[in-house]
């Protein structure tokens, strides 16, 4: 098979998804350590396993395209831009977190590059994307929302509300699943007793499926999603993937089998990508200076956000209400 | 001036607010084609297309979040809840998401979103179908709430809501929908936690909101004829509310009792009697009152419901005993 056969994409680009994983994967092993030394408190999920989903789908969206995640969501507002230091600063409860400390690892959002914040509650980001996808149609920006949610979801009936009012509507809407097999704690075929083909085919929604842990093909597969959201209405892009980390940091995971847990290294997207990059004619050097530029940019971030300043409680206090200190609220 | 119903004058709100902003939109179950339940959106699909005045399907849950995202997206949805007791499915929207999501982003964005919902028993409905859950929103930091009384109010309160930036959670009463009022011709705007002194009195002072105050102008009537001068306040709005008005009433009158139809225990009056206690216990020559419904759901057969339902009778024997 030559070159060009294997990769339509430009290597250029799928270098630059890579790194974008890479970012992510540094950034969450970061935060293991930063989490065990209590530098990052509460309860963080992690997506080791999955940045493909993050990275590809994200590599598709426009400008004015909007996003909401999960609780499991680093990697997508990573992948679509946010800064690094703005996310470690709010992770440590800094004042000059991207949310001013107030949000954490599980409310991230940067609206300034449409990422309308993850989510605590498992599926209630989906109707967000809905409204935000009702917007987009309203006001014809030419925008699309994406709902990432993860398979845990599927049981949720708001799914299947928002599934209904997409396709009435025809919204530009992308249902971005990350399947990796598990609802919290317990296998989804334990959770959910259809599938969501099943559920696209119930609301007669389009459906495409794409193994989440090949970047490309989930690079590629969001650009068809992407033009057809934008065009013709709602699409479920279901992206089966691996989630190699506990439910939360700290989960040991004792429910898994060892022999899932064996083929993680041949199931990890950046393996898959760098083996790739290497087949396609890129250097050991130039993914060496890659790995380096990415660990320097993290170490960077961190240490900015070691020495950030903590919150004060009152201007916490001032953003409840938009006239909070004008009018006495309680 | 014009003489008209409660509910003509929230739709003709709704109209103005429709023309005034273009991101302004209406939704929900039956609002467009049938013109709502209660016809407080009736003929406004006709004038506005169904972009702006759109019926949903039945899923409160899903409706609760589409608002945040769209108010995040540019636009300023008004959905209407058909009864304040079906909302009980739509809490997550309100609750984690609409209420927090201007504190959780760090203020980098405001929900200006209104939910209207009609609370309050009088038609019979039954216990799915009739109470009055205010306090609940009351108590999440984040909404604010909103409870006209008037004809008047139900113009300017529910413009201002519309205006507002942060979510609000309108309650309406259903037993007010076809009262009739006086609107005037140039309305002036309301501010929303500005309560208003609809009878001034001297000798004990009631604090009310929603239908609930003209039960209190009932009662202050009948106690005038007895030689008994009492204050009406109608709140207006729960989340804020208007702490110096009230407490400038007790400055003259020195007795309090707060009336609504809700459940009495653990209701707003709960919190405004505690509340009077904080900041006018030097004022106070008698316990702060409260009236309100039984601790039970609200009840079906007439004579059950018309029990239920606190009346001014049961509000002058408040204030018998606070005069006591």
């Amino acid at each position: 098979m030559s070159k060009q056969k294997e990769s339509p994409m430009n290597i250029a680009v799928l270098s630059q998804l890579h790194e974008s994983m890479l970012t992510i994967r540094a950034c969450e092993t970061a935060l293991v350590k930063l989490f065990s030394s209590g530098d990052v408190p509460g309860f963080i999920h992690l997506s080791h396993g999955q940045e493909a989903v993050a990275v590809g789908v994200c590599s598709a969206l426009g400008n004015l395209d909007t996003l909401v995640t999960t609780h499991r969501g680093h990697g997508h507002v990573l992948a679509r831009g946010i800064p690094l230091d703005g996310f470690f600063k709010e992770l440590m409860g800094r004042s000059t977190g991207i949310c001013k400390g107030r949000s954490g690892s599980m409310h991230v959002a940067d609206l300034s590059i449409g990422v309308l914040g993850a989510n605590g509650i498992v599926g209630a980001s989906l109707p967000i994307a809905l409204g935000s996808a009702l917007a987009h149609q309203v006001r014809k920006t030419g925008g699309v929302a994406v709902a990432f949610f993860g398979d845990g979801a599927m049981a949720e009936g708001v799914l299947h509300e928002s599934l209904n009012m997409a396709a009435l509507w025809q919204l530009p809407m992308i249902f971005a699943c990350e399947n990796n097999g598990w609802s919290e704690f317990s296998p989804t075929d334990q959770q959910f007793s259809g599938s969501l083909k099943g559920l696209a085919s119930a609301f007669n929604i389009k459906h495409s499926k794409v193994n989440g842990n090949d970047l490309e093909a989930v690079a590629v597969a969001s650009d068809m999603a992407r033009a057809y959201a934008g065009s013709s209405g709602p699409i479920i892009l279901e992206c089966m993937t691996t989630r190699f980390r506990g439910h939360f940091e700290g989960d040991a995971q004792k429910y898994r089998a060892q022999s899932e847990i064996d083929e993680f290294d041949k199931k990890d997207p950046i393996n898959q990508s760098a083996k790739k990059l290497t087949r396609l004619g890129v250097s050991g050097e130039l993914m060496e200076e890659m790995s380096l530029r990415v660990e320097e940019r993290v170490s960077a971030a961190i240490d900015e956000a070691r020495v950030a300043p903590l919150p004060e409680f009152g201007l916490a206090l001032q953003d409840v209400y938009s006239d909070q200190g004008v009018k006495s609220y309680g | 001036m014009a003489e008209l119903r409660y509910v003509h004058a929230l739709n003709k709100a709704l109209e103005d607010q429709l023309s005034n902003d273009d991101s302004v939109f209406l939704l929900g179950e039956d609002i467009a084609n049938a013109g709502g339940s209660f016809k407080a959106t009736r003929g406004l699909l006709e004038k506005f297309g169904s972009d702006r005045v759109r019926d949903t399907p039945i899923s409160e849950t899903a409706l609760s979040g589409l608002v945040v995202g769209a108010a995040l997206t540019g636009l300023k949805p008004v959905l209407e809840i058909m009864f304040m007791d079906f909302v009980t499915l739509a809490m997550d929207g309100i609750v984690n998401q609409a209420a927090k999501s201007r504190f959780m982003f760090g203020g980098q964005a405001s929900v200006p979103l209104v939910v209207r919902m009609p609370h309050g028993g009088g038609m019979n409905a039954g216990p799915q179908h009739s109470q009055c859950l205010e306090a609940w929103f009351s108590h999440v930091p984040g909404l604010k709430v909103v409870c006209p009384a008037t004809v008047q109010d139900a113009y300017a309160l529910t413009s201002a809501a519309i205006r507002d930036p942060d979510p609000v959670i309108l309650v309406e009463n259903k037993a007010l929908y076809a009262m009739k009022g006086e609107l005037p011709d140039d309305i002036p705007d309301a501010t929303i936690g500005e309560a208003l002194i609809l009878r001034e009195g001297q000798d004990v002072t009631l604090v009310s909101y929603g239908a609930a105050v003209f039960t209190c102008l009932k009662a202050a009537e009948a106690m005038a004829n007895e030689g008994i001068s009492v204050e009406v306040i109608d709140l207006r709005t729960l989340q804020p509310w208007d702490k110096a008005t009230v407490s400038a009433s007790l400055e003259k009158t020195h007795r309090a009792i707060v009336v609504h139809e809700a459940v009495r225990s653990y209701g707003a009056g709960a919190e405004i009697a505690a509340t009077i206690g904080e900041i006018c216990f030097d004022e106070l020559d008698a316990p702060v009152g409260r009236v309100g419904a039984p601790f039970m759901p609200v009840p079906y057969a007439p004579s059950l419901e018309k029990a239920y339902i606190p009346d001014s009778q049961d509000v002058i024997q408040a204030i018998y005993s606070a005069l006591e």
